[in-house]
């Protein structure tokens, strides 16, 4: 990426905006043709007959006969890729054979819940994660660097579907602190109208605060416990990217200067550690977004890793394609949206563009 | 400096304290029953296209038949929204009459009209369950002519042949003979869909209660219907949610957060049976285990072979250890609960017995083969029990696992060796189980039909011709005779090791009392639900 940043600046025909934008475009179609087809050649791989999903087991061979034909299955590989591909640069991502319905709209309606339960997420991991692996690189090897140590051990090897069973045992069944699986009580269910598709928005925009205030109480658990999964990799992160600018020349130049340790650590080191810090978060949100299976079939979450793992199970192939599509989309933005915060915090990179 | 993560550390802490403190409600209201079922499998709400069983349970409580059946005696035939019927000479034509003065959630009233463009509908939208009335001749092309009102109040049912009118109307009880609201549905009508583009996630039917609501992978909610003409349901909804993990369903009903769970495993059964808040109530369902043994395989295909395979399964300890009473031992291709089933168990665990019959076969020291196995925990349990029991006698099973679909699709192309095969039968007659079990018009690779018994190359054409002649015997009793006939040679020479017909379970809030559990999807019943 620095390589290109260079190089343009040079060149100076064009303002460098114009390349970067040409650049991400370009990168954008290579990504999502690549995954296309990589989903694609594996979904024709796998010795699953497409048609079983769409007619089931007890359907006439002359119904069976009429899909398969309908399903273009008929038509050489190759010539098959081409018309999906064709539809979907005309916005239709064909209909899912297992809900029966157009898979975009399959999409709008579990990606929100997944939204939501990711954004939660990831707030929780970054903003405690952050702090407790800084202050696991200033004691470092002492007491606090190991508890952390441990907390980041635990979240990152214990299986989520086992800590989302015992956190509802405990928490919901219990204690009843928190609300139990699903994303609203049936009480409020049918009064929230659907705006964005994420509970918490459409109910403050519609000014529900019970209803709110529930959908909070059903989000705090599984959001807490992925959460904590992404908290566990931020803070180990956060550590060493610390450790390595604590070594560094400008801190001992700083400490003999006389500034304060907390502005030592807190403007000087942790302002250079966040540069690398942008892409681990990035990259741990998109995973989330991707949909946290487990996690959502614990919590009968409808969200996008169970849609797409049903339609993996039954070779349900335009669902899948589609919601890796999203997905894949999702990682470029995001990809984007890290190179765009290297730019605000890294002075070199904002001064080269 | 560590002013800022105490500071933090503080405010989550708060968030934590005032979310907790938010309402949380655990009882469900008095006049609501919620369920927890996995409801994934849903995919349209149109009695024209519904195969699947949850949607087949949700049809049951919304709409009306011309004819229902006794849930306790299936042999018991009665009408719902049919007054009556007769059967002309010939055999070929069923005449009903409608019961005066009926009428639709919508208030439009039930005529003649509405039955025969139920019919005629399905046939035409030609969806994955008209073959139940394509059966009786009926096409795209001649169901105008075949399906006819007759007055205001009468239609008659023409048919190709002369089928017995048990097999007809057990036939017409299922969900695709279920009668639409015709003024309603063809309201909604756009370029001449018969108003299938609406009708797939509305509501147009009489039955007990009325569908308000169809969230795909979400909930179902259904209420009261004012216009049934049966006694008044005592609640006023009921709302099904998707919660597909059994463990996550178990802490809902214990927490009264639900009133019913669906989807129960071996192990939550246990566990709930000494919770004093919570009954369990059970009921057998059509599905039937069973393995299938394909004849193009040279061992298989020895008549000793196939016996003494039945002879190696642990039935009881399956049924009882690793199914925990989720299914129950059933050695007949009729599952209980249907006309002419053979109430038979013949086969227990005897390896001494098997050990012979391998020796009679030629095969003294056993044989090695496959077997095919759905990734699925009770199938594979299962599997793994049978491995065992059969290498006692010297039959050394390789278990090669795949995912559901997979193995199916080596199973539906004949590539298997062994296979175990979960079967329910399409509609509450014992043809649809004979027709799969013991019928096989052409052995051949590319036959038109593929039965279960083709699936296996079993090779019988005498059994076939006996499945077709049930077909057309008027006498229920004779009829029934001939199926019980078919069960018992099934047992003595099929390729099927029958083991076991599936349980329903449910578990239940003990303030909730009336729920119906029947011998099909379609048959359990809210209706009559109260809570207290």
């Amino acid at each position: 990426m620095t390589a290109v940043e260079e190089t343009e600046g040079r060149n100076g025909a064009l303002p460098p905006w114009v390349g970067r934008l040409g650049r991400l475009l370009v990168t954008l179609v290579i990504t999502l043709v690549g995954l296309l087809f990589v989903t694609f050649l594996i979904g024709r791989v796998v010795p699953i007959d497409p048609v079983l999903a769409a007619v089931g087991d007890r359907a006439s061979e002359s119904t069976y006969h009429k899909v398969y034909l309908e399903l273009g299955l008929d038509k050489p590989l190759w010539e098959q890729f081409l018309i999906y591909v064709n539809n979907v640069l005309h916005g239709n991502l064909g209909e899912s054979v297992l809900t029966n319905r157009p898979v975009l709209d399959d999409i709008a309606d579990t990606f929100p819940a997944t939204l939501e339960l990711s954004t939660f997420a990831i707030l929780i991991g970054t903003c405690v994660g952050v702090p407790l692996g800084v202050w696991a690189a200033v004691r470092q090897g002492r007491l606090v660097d190991q508890i952390v140590r441990v907390l980041g051990l635990v979240g990152y090897s214990a299986p989520i579907f086992w800590l989302g069973l015992t956190g509802l045992l405990v928490f919901y069944a219990r204690l009843g602190w928190v609300a139990g699986p699903g994303r609203i009580d049936i009480a409020y269910q049918y009064d929230v109208e659907r705006i964005t598709g994420m509970m918490l928005v459409d109910t403050l925009l519609q000014g529900q605060w019970d209803a709110f205030w529930n959908a909070l109480s059903h989000i705090l658990l599984p959001g807490t416990l992925l959460g904590y999964y992404s908290l566990a990799y931020i803070s180990r992160m956060t550590r060493s990217f610390m450790l390595a600018e604590l070594g560094q020349e400008y801190i001992i130049t700083a400490r003999v200067k006389g500034v304060r340790e907390s502005r030592i650590i807190w403007r000087h080191a942790l302002r250079n550690a966040a540069v690398p810090l942008v892409t681990v978060i990035a990259l741990s949100y998109g995973n989330l977004l991707q949909g946290a299976v487990l996690t959502e079939t614990v919590f009968a979450w409808p969200g996008l890793g169970m849609y797409l793992t049903n339609s993996l199970g039954s070779a349900d192939m335009n669902a899948v394609l589609g919601a890796t599509l999203v997905i894949g989309a999702v990682f470029v933005a995001l990809n984007l949206l890290s190179d765009v915060l290297y730019t605000v915090l890294d002075p070199r990179v904002r001064r080269r563009g | 400096m560590l002013s800022g993560i105490r500071l933090f550390a503080l405010g989550a802490i708060s968030a934590l304290a005032l979310a907790t403190a938010a309402p949380v409600r655990a009882a469900t209201p008095a006049d609501t029953l919620v369920q927890a079922w996995a409801i994934d499998d849903m995919i349209s709400i149109d009695p024209a296209e519904v195969y699947e069983i949850s949607a087949s349970e949700i049809l049951g409580n919304s709409y009306q038949r011309l004819v229902g059946y006794d849930v306790n005696d299936v042999s018991k035939l009665h009408g719902e929204i049919a007054q009556s019927w007769t059967i002309s000479p010939d055999g070929k034509t069923i005449s009903f009459t409608i019961k005066p003065g009926l009428k639709f959630a919508s208030g439009n009233p039930i005529t003649a009209e509405d039955a025969v463009f139920s019919f005629v509908r399905a046939v035409k939208l030609d969806k994955s369950p008209a073959f139940i009335l394509d059966q009786f001749g009926l096409t795209k092309d001649n169901v105008d002519k075949m399906v006819v009102q007759t007055g205001p109040m009468t239609l008659d049912f023409h048919m190709d042949k002369a089928y017995s009118p048990s097999f007809v109307l057990y036939c017409l009880t299922s969900t695709v003979g279920m009668i639409v609201d015709k003024k309603l549905v063809m309201s909604h009508e756009a370029n001449g869909d018969m108003g299938y583009g609406w009708l797939k996630t509305h509501y147009a039917g009489s039955g007990p209660f009325a569908i308000k609501e169809w969230k795909p992978n979400d909930s179902v909610v259904m209420e009261r219907n004012a216009n049934w003409d049966g006694p008044a349901p005592k609640i006023k909804r009921v709302i099904y949610r998707h919660v597909p993990e059994p463990a996550t369903q178990r802490l809902l009903l214990q927490k009264g957060d639900i009133d019913i769970a669906r989807n129960l495993g071996a192990d939550d059964l246990k566990a709930l049976k000494t919770d004093a808040d919570i009954k369990l109530e059970s009921g057998v369902k059509g599905t039937i285990y069973y393995m299938g043994l394909n004849q193009k395989n040279p061992n298989l295909a020895k008549p000793e072979v196939r016996q003494a395979m039945k002879y190696l399964v642990d039935y009881a300890t399956i049924a009882d250890t690793i199914m925990g009473g989720l299914v129950k031992v059933h050695q007949t291709f009729e599952p209980s609960g249907m006309l002419g089933t053979l109430e038979k168990n013949p086969f227990s665990l005897d390896v001494a017995k098997a050990k012979e019959l391998l020796a009679k076969a030629g095969l003294p020291d056993g044989f090695k083969v496959t077997m095919d196995t759905r990734n699925s925990p009770d199938i594979t349990g299962m599997a793994q029990a049978i491995q065992q029991t059969m290498a006692q006698a010297g039959i050394q099973i390789e278990l090669i696992p795949g995912d559901g679909k997979q193995t199916l699709t080596k199973y539906r192309a004949r590539n298997h060796d062994i296979y175990i095969g979960v079967w329910g039968p399409d509609y509450q007659d014992p043809n649809s189980n004979a027709q799969g079990f013991v019928s096989n018009p052409d052995n051949g690779d590319n036959a038109s039909t593929k039965t279960l018994a083709w699936r296996n190359a079993w090779d019988i054409p005498d059994l076939t011709k006996e499945t077709d002649a049930a077909l057309l015997e008027a006498d229920p009793a004779k009829r029934a005779a001939m199926y019980e006939d078919l069960q018992q040679k099934a047992l003595d020479t099929s390729p099927f090791v029958i083991m076991f017909q599936q349980v329903e379970a449910f578990g239940i809030r003990k303030n909730v009392d009336g729920v119906i559990i029947g011998p099909s999807f379609n048959d359990n019943g809210f209706y009559a639900v109260s809570k207290h």
